[in-house]
């Protein structure tokens, strides 16, 4: 149940793209097209995931003789891990490898990465937390991801005021997103 | 170099034309995050200044020595010690604003700006020019914080920088606090930049006719 909650909490409820404002530069960047949306959203969780064993492992054996170093070691961890998932999406999969371009080494600047090792280790979660507070925050980016993707590609079909076009109508969908996202802000409230 | 501008157009550049919130939407994370109040808002600015100056500084100083293959990952670790430093002094003199600000302090060092401006800049130019590059954009990016902090904290709390402005029958505005606060604040602002713009373009272009 615990578990249960971290997940849900982390995916919903103080989703990190909406809530905590984190990760958006992917989420204004590649929300054009649900589909690489969604697949950008997999290499977040994956990589994610990753992260989160790492951190815990470095700080529970390591990192407490040496507490000032954290922010080095986790941003050095972070930057091989999407190498090492650059190159398995390019030799898997070479279009989703040119879709992404630009974003798939930008994850390593992707807030929302260091910001869930760096949540992890102030919260205290145990092995299994951090996991699913990873697949959580994961998924709650994805849901972002995808969400924003659908309403794009609709607007981009719709007659907008020259004004609006570009960035600006891409913060008020996001700000109107987000304002749908506070509703669940009462469903839990230990987290 | 000698088309490069002068040391005084690199450094006004990133005030205004190349803002980078407002033009090259960059940093945007923190530029929404913490921004509920303007002084949270300067607070932010001031670290994310002293992280890039010091590090164009030293990007710079270095720019010979660094291998092109591992720059990035040495750029990172310049940037994650100024950011410690920052971190550190903040934890120390300001405690309170430092809880405010939270693990944002930290999430400096994935600031796309910054590692932005010592990619494209600062490890292809001079010294001189690098700090007066890194100082106008980290002006302007400390400014549009400003704004958009004052602009939430005015409406949302009705005060600013902690000043009451209204009397006691002022209904504060809680939503632009809140999350989407931020998302509306900077929508709006681009659309009142875009139009302004497109104003003084058109009047710039009915004047070339007439």
């Amino acid at each position: 149940m615990e578990y249960f909650w971290i997940f849900i909490s982390a995916a919903i409820i103080n989703n990190f793209t909406l809530a905590y404002f984190l990760g958006l530069c992917p989420f204004f960047g590649v929300s054009k097209k649900i589909d690489t949306a969604f697949r950008l959203g997999l290499a977040n969780i994956f990589v994610m995931l990753i992260t989160s064993v790492c951190a815990w492992f470095l700080d529970t054996y390591i990192l407490h003789y040496a507490p000032y170093l954290r922010l080095m070691t986790y941003i050095v961890v972070i930057a091989s891990t999407v190498q090492f998932v650059e190159m398995t999406i390019k030799k898997l999969s070479p279009t989703l490898f040119k879709a992404l371009g630009l974003f798939l080494p930008l994850i390593t600047t992707n807030c929302a990465i260091l910001f869930l090792a760096l949540t992890q280790t102030s919260k205290g979660y145990s092995f299994f937390e951090g996991i699913f507070y990873a697949l959580g925050a994961g998924s709650g980016l994805t849901l972002a991801l995808v969400l924003m993707a659908g309403i794009r590609e609709e607007a981009e079909i719709s007659e907008v005021p020259d004004v609006l076009k570009g960035a600006a109508m891409s913060f008020l969908i996001a700000g109107i997103l987000s304002m749908a996202f506070m509703g669940f802000a009462g469903l839990f409230s230990g987290a | 170099m000698s088309n490069q501008p002068g040391l005084y157009e690199e450094t006004i550049k990133g005030i205004w034309r190349e803002n980078p919130v407002f033009v090259q939407m960059l940093g945007l994370c923190p530029a929404l995050a913490v921004t509920n109040s303007a002084i949270n808002g300067f607070a932010m600015g001031a670290a994310s200044t002293f992280v890039l100056v010091g590090s164009s500084l030293l990007v710079s100083m270095f720019r010979n020595l660094i291998p092109k293959q591992v720059r990035i990952t040495t750029f990172i670790i310049i940037i994650a010690t100024f950011v410690t430093v920052a971190d550190l002094s903040l934890q120390a003199f300001t405690p309170l604003l430092h809880k405010e600000l939270g693990a944002f302090i930290a999430l400096i060092v994935v600031n796309c700006l910054i590692l932005g401006r010592q990619e494209a800049f600062a490890s292809r130019n001079r010294l001189p020019y690098a700090v007066g590059d890194a100082a106008g954009m980290a002006g302007g990016f400390t400014i549009a914080l400003i704004m958009v902090g004052g602009i939430r904290e005015i409406l949302g709390s009705g005060s600013f920088f902690g000043v009451p402005l209204f009397g006691d029958n002022f209904e504060p505005w809680v939503i632009m606090i809140l999350p989407p606060g931020g998302f509306l604040t900077l929508g709006v602002l681009l659309i009142v930049f875009a139009s302004v713009k497109k104003r003084s373009d058109k009047r710039k272009q009915v004047r070339l006719e007439s």
